[in-house]
């Protein structure tokens, strides 16, 4: 737990190219870390940070964690740029269908609160969620169907409206 | 509201449609018959419905019977479709996507209906389209574009599709194949195999056999139940006149379905889901 903490904050809420995980769904965080230990997540800071933290990380000590920091209270990054919410808030609900762009509520829920498997994206940092999209076109974490199709289909100006409107979600 | 309620087949106006409907199950006949002659009781629509569904499990067994390779087989006798109808389909053709075009919004369904079709539980469920019957997937987004179906999503993802490329997507999932995406509560399977198998004679709910087929594949308008998420057919069918048969001017044939979803209890109607859900 020390060792998490080490990058993720002692409340768990992010610090820098570590992501908040407080509040996050728990399904979702066994699947991550157990993706971390496959090498199936891939990200640059995954395979710096991550594949050595997981590498002798048991299942039930993967679900233990992940209820801990599931049931942490979690608190909004607000780091985005406010200007561009009402655009990232339009996207989240309806895509753009012109363009192909899903729309993300149907998946991670109205107030991005995410559902089982599918992460919770209301209030991570603005920068958490911009690198992921950008680095999803770029070709890492590959098996996480349906993202690297999404991310692809979106613009950088739509990435930073929706990581805009995300980071401010409570 | 009234005009909502109204409208529903009688006896005379099966006769009247007859003809058209003889050698496929055409969702504009049925439309058009639906407008003709309205009728206002519960009793009498409850009837009507009943009566169609003879009518149409009938026309479904001709149609196999006179066609050998049945889906194909039953695509609109041009001959006989209204002028009207045959210019749309025409001008449908002529508007046919580029494959690349076409790929890439094939692409973007599959985003959230699943890589194969199969489906895809998110916040929401999305459902299965693999397998579903062209005709329907075609007659729901232009429910989605007109209103007569209301889904936000949907409107929004419909509403920029061109003819060809709308005819071209509702083809487009008609030979794919894949397994159920499963999740169904499987101790309810056997009571929901009954209720689809023979019906609820007491609440005058029909076999969903007689119209979507023993193998519950469909047929034309009749859309395929075969592999269709638990819990969301379980959510269509529990609001069923929320979402469908919107538009009082353009009644359609979600219309049959209405007084059969308001007959099954909520047990039921988990039952009959649970078992669709299983079906390959």
């Amino acid at each position: 737990m020390r060792n998490c903490t080490w990058c993720h904050g002692s409340a768990a809420q992010g610090f820098s190219s570590a992501p908040r995980i407080a509040g996050q769904q728990p399904h979702y965080l066994v699947e991550q870390l157990l993706a971390f230990k496959d090498h199936s997540r891939d990200n640059p800071t995954s395979k710096q940070y991550m594949w050595g933290a997981t590498a002798r990380l048991a299942p039930e000590l993967a679900s233990e964690f992940a209820a801990y920091f599931a049931a942490l209270p979690a608190e909004p990054a607000n780091d985005g740029d406010s200007a561009l919410v009402e655009a990232g808030r339009t996207l989240y609900e309806h895509g753009a269908a012109e363009s192909n762009v899903a729309a993300c509520v149907v998946c991670h829920g109205p107030n991005a609160q995410g559902f089982e498997a599918i992460p919770r994206l209301g209030g991570l940092s603005y920068g958490y969620l911009k690198s992921r999209l950008a680095q999803w076109s770029e070709g890492y974490h590959a098996s996480a169907f349906p993202m690297p199709q999404v991310a692809t289909s979106l613009s950088p100006e739509e990435v930073d409206a929706l990581a805009s409107y995300l980071s401010f979600l409570r | 509201m009234t005009g909502r309620r109204a409208p529903l087949l009688d006896h005379a106006a099966f006769e009247r449609n007859r003809s058209n409907a003889e050698n496929v199950i055409d969702s504009k006949n049925l439309e058009r018959a639906l407008r003709e002659k309205p009728v206002s009781t519960f009793s009498q629509r409850a009837l009507g419905g009943l009566a169609l569904a003879a009518l149409l499990f009938s026309t479904i067994a001709r149609a196999q019977g006179l066609n050998a390779e049945p889906p194909k087989a039953a695509a609109p006798n041009k001959a006989e479709a209204p002028k009207a109808e045959t210019a749309k389909a025409d001008a449908a053709k002529a508007d046919a996507p580029p494959r690349a075009e076409f790929e890439a919004k094939f692409t973007y369904c599959k985003t959230c209906h699943g890589v194969s079709g199969q489906g895809f539980r998110g916040a929401y469920p999305m459902p299965r389209l693999a397998g579903q019957q062209p005709e329907y997937l075609q007659n729901q987004l232009e429910a989605f574009i007109e209103r007569r179906r209301v889904n936000p999503v949907m409107f929004n993802v419909a509403h920029v599709l061109r003819p060809g490329m709308l005819t071209a997507l509702a083809e487009g999932f008609r030979d794919l194949n894949p397994k159920p995406l499963g999740g169904e509560p499987r101790e309810l399977i056997p009571a929901g195999k009954k209720i689809f198998e023979e019906g609820v004679p007491a609440a005058n709910v029909p076999p969903c056999a007689s119209c979507h087929g023993a193998d519950a594949k469909g047929q034309g308008a009749m859309p395929r139940l075969a592999g269709q998420l638990y819990d969301y057919t379980t959510r269509k069918l529990t609001n069923w006149s929320k979402e469908r048969g919107q538009d009082p001017a353009k009644p359609d044939t979600s219309q049959l379905m209405e007084p059969i979803a308001h007959g099954l209890t909520p047990q039921q109607v988990s039952e009959v889901a649970a078992y669709l859900g299983s079906l390959e």
